[in-house]
């Protein structure tokens, strides 16, 4: 058994580590936060220039064609370091819904400007409040054209298109459900920016007037290439929500190393390790389900659906609980806006939500976990 | 990343498997695979005569203490091999749980500290079942504090003389030896003057009490010494050096790992699929969705962290400290899963009876198991300290009897 990543893999995960050290420092995490840009554009050309957009992107459009176990290994460190550019909009859902279901012309003519740095992508699935379902798609696209509106779409300002699920039937089924792709740039949406309790990763509205789409995918088989996608950013965005926990818990422990009070470090009392120790379980438990998810995005297994939920519940839960007691570890300094505690506290509980709440993926995960049973 | 096994693991697998399928008893397979934590396991046999003809068979065969040499009556396997024995021996393993502490601890403490002639005698027997082994450490006054032990031995001649009370010794009544952790100087620090012992538990002056438990089974025992003559050629280690003989044990209890702990959810999963509540079937409702999925995901956690163990056993990497969170987490999961079991089933949780409980009253019987997995073997507070000290690095607790000689410590919390 090799249940783990291999040594190129990690060399890969350490250069990530490096590189986002240097140049994607709690400072330059904050310019976005802080609201002085809409994403960090240095860092969105350097991530590029390291090979990291198109990791996944077969060769022949302009990726790397390394492969999903090597995304997985980048994801987790794009989640330690916050990065806060459009990477998870733009390759875990764009990317891929571009490369389960584009066209050959729509594959040539968006994947190698995302592997580039040229194009931001993004997924506009929600319309209000709710988690993901058919029946929550009232955008309607008649003969190609899009009338409706979407929010939260993530990194919706700063996207270049947009991967829009819209309603093409009536009949209440699964297949009512089609895909379009959007040119944002090329008119007939409007734009609103967003506030979020995130502001490191921006969410935006979409508002569809009589818009030119092209379709993505075969009509009607929008909602089988939706779960797909879904599934496989779940996946991803697990390695981002473990990357963020194993920091936070770092963080917590530095400080408690650091910090004296009655006399001895705060990390010597019991209360104190124990709340740490607690945080590094909910951290592996994430991690070896994420690691399964890994394998099972990696290999197409059949088991990803219910691998991809068991990682992102058990990957969520961990952030939040690492997230919130590192602020608790940190005393009142946790609570100050000049620590970075908050930014982790922020994009935990925003990572929670941005693909359907924890409520849609257990359901989905009991689901597959019937299914399995019964055959 | 792949689960797949290497060449050689393959055929020691295809090896093993066909050696279980052809010896293993299969007429006790079924229950056997139902039975499971706080539930005894055969009804209608003597379960312990059971245990003794299947490890025989498999010493016999050279299947037994896969990890130990051959010449203690081992295999000389690798450590992955014995997992993947584990995994194929499936639920005939159960069988083994008499034998895990002499197996586990005692063995490998014989083999670290005894000399060659008692390893050669008494190993053997112990790897094949013949003889049970207990282990003889904690005290009315010391258990998370196990150097806070007061069993004393004096030197007389050639002997030693053993007087003082062990407590919660698993198996102890039916044990043939045991390994034993005495004082012999209680004028220095608690944990300078502690020595090791193995002993023959019929030797006179040993007096077995079996303890009835919570859980209303009698598993552990109390255990009384007075005046026991001990040869000092069964001394294990130096004289006041018992407590790092002890560590030794204690560090090999966390090697065991590769079968997996009990979480009790694959049988709460079970239920909840079959189990009608008054709006429909139990597995429809979201509120026990959502708890079956955040055990879901902690029973999956647990399960893929043993492979990730696995997978660095393979490599030939040792396991560490973080494998502590095995028992951790699935002891208080197994206490709310069965908890939660109950409380579905409304008034009725409460009957015990394996023809009135559901499922024959087996999370009842989890229930009623469940805080003795939270406290043997290192309670889930000991557990905590050792991630935040040994894995993240943190302090010590301060220890005020330290430096303390022994017989200076306080023994009573309030005056
Ligand atoms: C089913 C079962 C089988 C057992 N089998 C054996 C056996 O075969 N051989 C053997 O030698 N022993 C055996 N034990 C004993 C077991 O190892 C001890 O019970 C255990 O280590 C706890 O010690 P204690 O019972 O003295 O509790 P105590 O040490 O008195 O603990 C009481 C409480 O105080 C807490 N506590 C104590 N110290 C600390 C600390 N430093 N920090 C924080 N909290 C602390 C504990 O966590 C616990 O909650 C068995 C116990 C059980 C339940």
């Amino acid at each position: 058994m090799n249940f783990d990543f291999s040594d190129e893999q990690k060399q890969m995960r350490d250069e990530a580590r490096k590189f986002l050290a240097e140049k994607c420092p709690p400072k330059a995490v904050r310019a976005v936060l802080d609201g002085n840009a809409p994403y960090d554009k240095e860092l969105w050309k350097g991530l590029a220039e390291m090979g990291f957009l198109g990791i996944a992107i077969p060769e022949a459009f302009g990726g790397a064609g390394a492969g999903h176990l090597e995304l997985c290994v980048i994801a987790e460190e794009m989640g330690r370091a916050l990065a806060p550019v459009p990477f998870s909009s733009t390759v875990y859902l764009a990317a891929e819904a571009l490369m389960i279901a584009g066209s050959d012309a729509q594959k040539q003519k968006w994947l190698p400007v995302i592997a580039s740095g040229d194009a931001i992508g993004t997924l506009a699935l929600f319309e209000g409040k709710g988690n993901p379902s058919p029946s929550a798609i009232k955008l309607s696209a008649v003969a190609g054209t899009l009338n409706g509106v979407k929010k939260p779409v993530p990194d919706g300002a700063i996207a270049d298109f947009a991967i829009v699920a819209a309603r093409t039937g009536s009949s209440g089924r699964d297949s009512d459900i089609s895909l379009f792709l959007v040119d944002l740039k090329a008119g007939g949406v409007e734009v609103k920016s967003l506030t979020n309790i995130d502001p490191s990763r921006g969410q935006a509205e979409l508002i569809f007037k009589n818009c030119k789409a092209e379709p993505l995918g075969a009509a009607g088989e929008g909602w089988g290439i939706l779960t797909q996608v879904l599934d496989r950013a779940a996946v991803l965005l697990a390695f981002e929500q473990v990357g963020g926990s194993d920091r936070a818990l770092e963080m917590g422990r530095d400080y408690a190393l650091d910090r004296i009070a009655f006399g001895r470090p705060i990390g010597s009392f019991q209360a104190v390790k124990h709340l740490l120790a607690d945080m590094y379980v909910s951290a592996t438990l994430a991690r070896s389900n994420c690691y399964y998810g890994a394998w099972a995005l990696s290999t197409n297994a059949s088991e990803l659906p219910e691998a991809a939920a068991a990682a992102r519940i058990s990957a969520t839960q961990a952030f939040q609980h690492c997230s919130k007691n590192n602020i608790q570890v940190h005393g009142g300094m946790g609570f100050t806006w000049e620590f970075d505690c908050h930014m982790y506290y922020r994009r935990a509980n925003a990572t929670a939500l941005t693909l359907g709440s924890l409520s849609y993926w257990e359901d989905a995960l009991i689901d597959h976990m019937r299914k399995r049973n019964a055959a | 990343m792949n689960f797949d096994d290497t060449p050689q693991e393959a055929a020691f697998r295809a090896e093993a498997k066909a050696w279980i399928g052809a010896n293993a008893p299969k007429q006790y397979e079924e229950e056997l695979r139902k039975s499971s934590l706080g539930r005894t396991a055969l009804k209608n046999v003597n379960m312990l005569e059971v245990a003794k003809a299947w490890q025989k068979k498999k010493a016999d065969a050279g299947w037994a203490c896969l990890h130990w040499p051959k010449e203690y009556g081992g295999r000389g396997s690798s450590p992955i091999e014995r997992v993947i024995w584990q995994q194929e021996e499936g639920p005939f393993g159960k069988l083994s749980g008499m034998f895990i502490i002499g197996h586990g601890m005692c063995g490998p403490t014989m083999m670290a500290f005894a000399g060659e002639e008692q390893k050669r005698k008494y190993l053997p027997p112990l790897a094949a079942g013949e003889n049970v082994w207990c282990q003889l450490f904690s005290e009315p006054a010391g258990g998370s504090d196990v150097a806070g032990l007061r069993t004393r031995a004096e030197k007389k001649g050639d002997d030693w003389i053993i007087n003082g009370q062990k407590i919660w010794t698993s198996g102890a009544h039916y044990s043939d030896y045991g390994i034993l952790l005495t004082r012999t100087d209680p004028t220095v620090a608690k944990h300078k003057g502690l020595t090791m012992f193995f002993l023959d538990m019929k030797s006179p002056g040993v007096e077995v009490r079996p303890i009835k438990q919570a859980s209303g089974q009698s598993d552990f025992n109390e255990v009384y010494f007075t005046d026991v003559v001990i040869p000092d050629s069964q001394r294990l280690g130096a004289v006041n050096d018992g407590w790092n003989v002890s560590l030794t044990t204690l560090m090999n209890e966390r090697m065991s790992i590769g079968a997996g702990v009990s979480t009790g959810f694959p049988e709460l999963f079970e239920f909840c699929s079959s189990l009608m509540l008054e709006d429909g079937p139990a597995i429809d409702d979201r509120g026990v969705r959502s708890k079956l999925a955040n055990w879901a995901v902690k029973a999956s956690g647990l399960k893929y962290t043993s492979m990730r163990a696995i997978s660095a056993l393979s490599k030939g990497d040792r396991p560490g400290p973080e494998n502590s969170i095995g028992k951790l987490v699935a002891g208080s999961m197994i206490q709310d899963v069965a908890m939660y079991a109950l409380d579905l089933q409304g008034a009725a949780g409460v009957l015990s009876g394996p023809e009135d409980a559901e499922v024959a009253g087996k999370f009842q019987a989890m229930l009623l198991r469940a805080p003795g997995t939270r406290v043997e073997g290192g309670t889930d507070e000991i557990m905590r300290n050792i991630i935040a000290e040994r894995v993240l690095g943190l302090p010590g607790d301060i220890r005020v009897d330290k430096d303390v000689p022994f017989n200076k410590i306080p023994t009573k919390g309030r005056a």
